[in-house]
């Protein structure tokens, strides 16, 4: 099992409770969506993955590991296991395509060499590979999510949340999004997509977990689902 | 820690000093103003220290000046009785001739001057050590009542005010000083804040994709620590250069007056140079790990 919430709650500082009780289990090598409109608490739950906050209740685990509470000092090395794409893509302006993506390498100690081999892959595989040299504010905005996506693969992770990849960008764009999502997922990484764009979903046929108020509504498996968001 | 990673600190964390240089040479500028204040006090300390210590040591004896016109014989009864006073330890005859003979040695090279005095105007002098200063008091009282005796000086008063005026400079110099780097300690937090802030993308993304503590923090620490070191630097070329201008400037002018020597820049550089980088160093340090802890949450 890649990820497991048992019991999950948490009451932000404000007493406002942002999850209740979540009971979730996303096997190795899975595609999920998680829907619902802002404030269900789909946020919550990706900061809860990456230990950007800690659970007021239940337990975590990843890839068996218990992480719901982590030492400052293994977060770092737990969040090397994910790779997180956001909606406003986050790339570094003063850096090229290339630097962007080889940052993140460096920053988790890959050598020159190993990042002059894999950031060209990486490229390509995003279908960017004669941008390198550019800026990222040259570029439109699928091309920047594609960067983010190039960014957030390359360290291999065994996670992917995207939170709301495609915001931001035309049907058409967010369809190459994805067609490189599935691809991802299809090489074996597990998929997390946070996302309130029905069409994407209704198209994927994925699973489906759908957050109201902090509570999952409902979850239905791939295969099982069509139409009913 | 690898190479690398080293590389990275030290281009960072350079990066960030030149990138706001107005905050950087105002953090410089405040800890060296702290330090410098910190050295003047220490200075001050250890001389009223020093003087406090030495005047204890010269001023506690009693000192009998005893009339001029009286006999040898009445000189050594003095003497006994002098003795058998309970609390005295000794009592030293210093004739008049003998006082002249230190005077002009004191004098030196002023000597000279001594040379035209017809008659010679000190007085023979019992100089009286005790057992403890408790009894002084007594002592001197006893003294004070013998026959042929012209005056009782003892300088406890006034010991005892330096030694209380040292300790009320030395802990008056503590509250300025802990109160002096408590500021530059919040004048270093800012100015990181501000470096954090310009590279607050970047380093919220690091913390994502996963850069160790060390990594994210290094390149803040280390502009804390060179800020504390340049500031320190700074100082201890102010400090030493002024006290040594200073004591010069005493030693040639007041010299002969205060018969006090101040103690000489060269014997206090080097504990100064160790204190005032570990404390430069410190401040720094401190105001990196400050700074991170409130704006770095991610």
């Amino acid at each position: 099992m890649m990820l497991e919430f048992e019991n999950v709650t948490k009451v932000y500082k404000d007493k406002f409770t942002a999850v209740k009780n979540i009971d979730l289990k996303i096997e190795k090598g899975s595609f999920s969506f998680i829907v619902g409109k802002s404030g269900a608490g789909k946020s919550t739950l990706i900061k809860l993955l990456i230990k950007e906050i800690n659970p007021t209740e239940g337990k975590l685990f990843f890839d068996g590991e218990d992480i719901t509470y982590l030492s400052s000092r293994k977060v770092p090395v737990h969040r090397r296991k994910i790779g997180v794409i956001f909606q406003d893509f986050r790339l570094l302006n003063r850096k090229t395509v290339y630097e962007n993506i080889a940052f993140a390498m460096e920053m988790v100690g890959h050598s020159p060499k190993v990042i002059r081999r894999e950031v060209p892959t990486v490229l390509s595989m995003v279908g960017l590979s004669d941008k390198a040299n550019n800026f990222p504010n040259e570029l439109a905005g699928g091309e920047q999510q594609r960067i983010a996506i190039a960014r957030a693969v390359v360290n291999k992770p065994d996670l992917i949340i995207a939170d709301e990849p495609t915001g931001n960008l035309d049907p058409e764009t967010t369809y190459e999004i994805m067609k490189i999502f599935t691809e991802i997922n299809r090489r074996g990484t597990t998929l997390i997509m946070a996302t309130h764009d029905r069409m994407i979903v209704d198209a994927m046929k994925k699973r489906v977990i759908e957050l109201k108020n902090g509570k999952i509504i409902r979850d239905t498996q791939e295969g099982e689902y069509y139409n009913v968001y | 820690m690898s190479i690398r990673i080293l590389k990275h600190t030290f281009r960072q964390g350079f990066q960030g000093i030149f990138r706001n240089r107005t905050m950087s040479i105002a953090s410089v500028g405040s800890i060296t103003a702290v330090l410098v204040i910190l050295g003047l006090v220490l200075m001050l300390i250890l001389n009223v220290n020093a003087l406090s210590l030495s005047t204890k040591e010269k001023f506690d004896e009693i000192y009998v000046y005893l009339d001029d016109n009286i006999s040898n014989e009445r000189i050594r009864e003095i003497g006994e009785e002098i003795n058998e006073i309970e609390g005295t330890m000794t009592a030293v005859f210093q004739s008049k001739e003998y006082a002249l003979e230190n005077m002009k040695e004191d004098f030196g090279e002023d000597a000279y001057l001594l040379d035209g005095l017809v008659n010679n105007p000190l007085p023979n002098t019992y100089v009286v050590q005790l057992e403890d200063v408790s009894y002084s008091k007594s002592v001197v009282n006893k003294i004070e009542k013998t026959d042929g005796i012209e005056e009782v000086r003892y300088y406890n008063d006034l010991v005892e005010k330096l030694v209380n005026m040292a300790g009320f400079i030395k802990s008056s110099g503590m509250v300025l000083i802990i109160i002096l780097l408590l500021v530059s300690v919040f004048i270093i937090q800012n100015t990181i804040k501000i470096t954090v802030a310009s590279r607050k993308r970047e380093i919220e993304l690091m913390q994502y994709i996963g850069a160790s503590n060390g990594y994210v923090r290094g390149p803040f620490l280390l502009e804390g620590i060179i800020l504390g070191l340049l500031g320190a630097i700074l100082s201890i070329i102010i400090v030493l250069n002024g006290y040594d201008y200073m004591v010069s400037l005493a030693n040639e002018k007041f010299f002969a007056m205060l018969s006090v020597n101040l103690i000489p820049a060269s014997m206090i550089s080097f504990d100064l140079l160790i204190i005032f980088i570990t404390i430069g160093v410190g401040i720094g340090i401190l105001g990196s790990i400050v700074s991170l802890k409130k704006f770095l949450s991610v």
